[in-house]
């Protein structure tokens, strides 16, 4: 019995520091990996990086959310609390003594009415409250159309990386496609259509909003409003393939000048350096152009638009900084970056390699 | 205590392959649940290798120890052998041995029909495993499945999944489950005809009406899937388009009818584990369960309830909300005639004379772990929370706290239960206690920091990281849980071979215990009763033992 109970201390300790622990070492975790945003060419984000933590909200419907989460965090605690203390009290206070050997049984307990009935009831009143609480939660975020004013954005999701769409009247042609970096205005709302090209995929910003799948032949819409200036970070929540963990989210939102100013480079047609002529020649020969769209170069689909590629600040999906040095070793490889990713490597020859690297770090 | 021999002569004389083959004949149930348990377990140590390969992989960020492809068909396999080559066989090994024996009936209804289960879940779980070598196909590509154990379309469609990883997890899963569908229909059959006289639906076992309702939910949820797998087939080698957007196929469709099984899958793993609580908590405390018609009725409550909960498993999916709404509702209610149980299980040990053997102590860490993962269900089922929680690493804890925390402690208590009843010997006490702390300390080592992890963001089944998200020491904390659990299990299987060998002799009721199966011999013998019993409550030896107070007074 001794041993039982320096066991169990023990177990209970251990049970204790994996509570304790989230509140003691949060801050200090928080501090020690704070956002090592991506060193970077382009315009650095005005604003902090805002970890995908559930419980750091900036806008409404993660903070409905999380509103609601303490709700239920503090009903479930308690419950934990209440019913883990009869079971710790049931084990000590009814074990057997260390020397009782006698054959004599306890008081036989069949059940009890009364009892039984408030073990059913007060439970019952318990999920009545949670369920109310839900449902009104859920018509207040689940909306069936955008609010008013709302940016309206495309997303496709590909199998490793996003696509969005602009869509908007002052934009000529109606609408501008960018990758993997959704720039949005802060106090906003952005009304998003998800589709898929291929797979099933989840778009999951946590600090903007909860997930909402990404179906193929199934358009889906979501929508966040960003409070404050930073870059949000997420990735795809379904796993969707060999680089599922490589699909990540990047949610920049600016001051609405600064998003004006980012929309109109978009626009911009992309940059005709003469001085990189062979590069572009290259890219356009190659299977490069196949996938990639610059515009007025090329026009494939499968792959991000690389008309403005400059004006981001990672590639890959957000699996890498961009800067000129890993830009080349992608483009040489990119299944050293990326393993199992759908860009071949097209085994270009130094000189061309520098070539095509060059052209690209002129597409601002 | 009698001192019967435990081997027959007649048995240990005769040899090793013949002894072998006297096995793979065998109709007889109590070798067929003992080698759907042994079975069982190696399977269970196949997943448990997948799963340490997985949290060495994800110890640090950014690591490349295993390929993402690599990665993507360990957490497949990993899934897939965990529900349905360890849960279920394990589980419906505990039913074939102790139902027949807890009755008083002298076998199965249908004893070939057993062994045939038996045989199909055995070679679907090694067709399953071939695919290591045979997935590649003519294609180069694949090896074993990488789809998940839900196999989400357009994932399994031929664009998607070259080579044929994909067709020997529909085939393998296909043929284990016709076997659990047979064992189903076999333990309905059983439980319905064979009772001995006296034993009313109202005196079965606990475990007994349990497994009763898991052969209904099986023989309701496992051909759904077994209809899905077909039509997957079918779009993957007749050009059928059910799963097929690109053709108006819907891959929503696929979810609908795989959580229409997967949702009460869940309940079929978990049922049992009540079952054997309700028969080892009552012995240990020395008291009768608490509240038996109650427990009936939440039981089948459960398994009524289960059958319409599935969207929640799709909260993300995108449907309407008033869907959404319903769902979220049913799964509320299921927490009700669950949470039922846990209490009259407290009420059973309140007030007894509680013996802490290694099986009553894994039967109180059931309670433990499985509180704290039926709670962080109800989170889950709160849809906007779900909209957040849902396919991140929270899921994967909250499943965990249920299936080893739960399903796993509860088969430890039974296996330390019954052991003595199946080999006439005791597993050693002093090695259960080590085996249970070291799995407490595991499991919470494990499981618990992926609740935050999930919290923070990260998704699961990512093959990697990014670093400064604030996952690194969680799942640092998550790895090295891993030893505690492998220790777990070698001092498990070192002890069952050793008492097999010289374990204490068990005698026929070691645990002074109440059902019929420690009314015979320890193992029984062939046939299990040398006279069928007769039931006068559902405690037929504490009638025998307590002829002053009896059972059947309280009816």
């Amino acid at each position: 019995m001794k041993r039982f109970f320096t066991g169990s201390f023990l177990a209970m300790c251990v049970v204790a520091l994996a509570v304790c622990f989230p509140s003691i070492t949060h801050a200090a975790v928080a501090e020690i990996c704070t956002p090592g945003s991506p060193a970077s060419s382009a315009s650095a984000p005005s604003g902090p990086t805002i970890l995908p933590n559930i419980f750091d909200p900036h806008g409404p419907p993660a903070r409905m959310i999380h509103d609601l989460s303490w709700l239920v965090l503090g009903i479930c605690g308690g419950l934990f609390i209440l019913v883990e203390g009869m079971i710790f009290y049931g084990v000590i206070f009814y074990r057997r003594k260390k020397n009782d050997k006698s054959k004599n049984e306890p008081r036989q307990v069949y059940g009890s009415n009364p009892v039984e009935i408030a073990w059913t009831i007060i439970p019952l009143l318990i999920v009545f409250v949670l369920a109310l609480t839900t449902v009104r939660t859920i018509r207040s975020i689940e909306l069936t159309e955008a609010p008013e004013g709302a940016l309206q954005v495309v997303v496709i999701g590909h199998q490793w990386w996003w696509e969005y769409r602009y869509l908007d009247a002052s934009i000529p042609g109606g609408e501008v496609v960018v990758a993997n970096e959704l720039h949005v205005p802060i106090n906003r709302p952005v009304w998003l259509r998800l589709e898929s090209a291929d797979v099933i995929h989840s778009w999951w910003v946590p600090a903007l909003a909860g997930k909402m799948d990404v179906i193929p032949n199934h358009t889906n819409y979501t929508w966040f409003n960003a409070e404050s200036e930073g870059l949000y970070l997420g990735q795809c929540a379904e796993y969707c393939g060999n680089q599922h963990a490589g699909m990540l989210l990047r949610v920049i939102a600016s001051k609405p000048a600064e998003f004006d100013a980012w929309l109109q480079t978009q626009i911009a047609p992309a940059v005709n350096d003469a001085s990189v002529a062979m590069g572009r020649d290259i890219f356009q020969e190659y299977a490069c152009s196949n996938c990639h769209t610059v515009k007025g170069v090329s026009d494939g689909q499968f792959a991000p638009d690389l008309s403005h590629l400059m004006s981001r600040q990672t590639i890959a999906a957000g699996v890498a900084p961009l800067d000129p040095t890993t830009l080349k070793a992608w483009i040489d490889n990119p299944q050293a970056l990326k393993p199992g990713c759908n860009m071949p490597s097209l085994q270009l020859d130094p000189q061309e390699l520098d070539a095509v690297t060059a052209y690209l770090l002129t597409l601002r | 205590m009698t001192t019967a021999p435990i081997h027959p002569t007649s048995e240990t004389s005769i040899g090793f392959g013949s002894r072998v083959h006297s096995w793979v004949i065998s109709v007889d149930h109590k070798k067929l649940g003992m080698m759907y348990i042994g079975a069982g377990l190696i399977f269970f140590m196949l997943g448990g290798i997948e799963a340490t390969l997985m949290r060495l992989q994800l110890m640090k960020p950014l690591n490349d120890m295993l390929t993402p492809h690599g990665f993507n068909q360990m957490f497949t396999m990993h899934g897939t052998t965990m529900v349905f080559l360890v849960g279920m066989p394990v589980l419906l090994g505990f039913g074939n041995y102790l139902i027949p024996l807890m009755i008083g009936a002298r076998d199965m209804a249908f004893p070939r029909l057993n062994a045939f289960g038996l045989w199909l879940f055995i070679f679907g779980g090694l067709l399953l495993y071939y695919s290591f070598i045979g997935g590649d196909g003519l294609y180069g590509m694949g090896g074993a499945p990488d789809v998940g154990w839900f196999a989400y379309s357009p994932l399994t469609s031929k664009a998607f999944s070259v080579g044929h990883a994909t067709d020997y997890w529909i085939l393998g899963i296909m043929v284990s489950g016709f076997g659990s569908m047979t064992t189903a229909i076999n333990f309905m059959a059983t439980i319905l005809c064979m009772r001995c006289p006296g034993m009313t639906f109202m005196r079965m076992p606990l475990f007994v009406w349990l497994m009763f309702t898991v052969g209904i939910l099986v023989l309701l949820a496992l051909p759904v899937l077994t209809g899905a797998q077909v039509m997957l087939l079918f779009d993957r080698f007749l050009g059928a388009h059910f799963f097929d957007p690109q053709q108006q196929g819907s891959v929503i469709f696929w979810q609908h009818l795989f959580w229409f099984f997967g949702h009460p899958e869940v309940y079929i793993l978990i049922l049992p584990a009540f079952g054997m609580i309700c028969e080892i908590i009552p012995v240990f405390s020395r008291k009768v369960i608490f509240g038996y018609p109650l427990m009936v009725a939440a039981t089948l409550s459960i398994a009524f309830i289960s059958l319409g909960v599935w969207v929640h498993h799709m909260f993300s999916v995108g449907l309407p909300p008033w869907l959404n709404s319903i769902f979220a509702a049913s799964t509320f209610l299921i927490a009700v005639p669950t949470g039922m149980k846990m209490f009259n299980w407290i009420g059973t040990m309140w007030g007894g004379n509680i013996r802490f053997t290694v099986s009553m102590m894994f039967a109180t860490g059931f309670l433990v772990m499985f509180l704290f993962g039926g709670l962080t269900g109800i989170m889950l089922a709160v849809v906007p929370f779900d909209w957040q929680l849902s396919d991140s690493y929270f899921v994967v804890g909250h499943f965990h706290y249920v299936l080893f925390g739960g399903t796993m402690l509860a088969v430890f208590s039974a296996v330390f239960y019954w052991f003595p009843k199946a080999t006439g010997r005791l597993l050693s006490e002093p090695m259960g206690k080590w085996t249970f702390w070291m799995f407490m300390i595991g499991l919470t080592l494990t499981f618990f920091p992926m609740h935050l992890s999930g919290v923070l963001g990260m998704p699961r089944r990512v093959y990697t990281y990014q670093p400064g998200r604030g996952f690194e020491l969680w799942n640092l904390i998550s790895s090295s849980g891993v030893p505690f659990q492998i220790v777990g299990v070698l001092l498990l299987v070192t002890n069952i071979i050793k008492s097999l060998i010289n374990g204490r002799v068990a005698g026929p009721d070691p645990w002074d215990a109440w059902t019929l199966e420690w009314a015979t011999s320890s193992p029984p013998p062939s046939e299990n009763f040398p006279k069928i019993p007769t039931c006068t409550s559902p405690r037929p030896l504490w009638d025998r033992k307590h002829p002053e107070d009896p059972d059947c007074f309280y009816e």
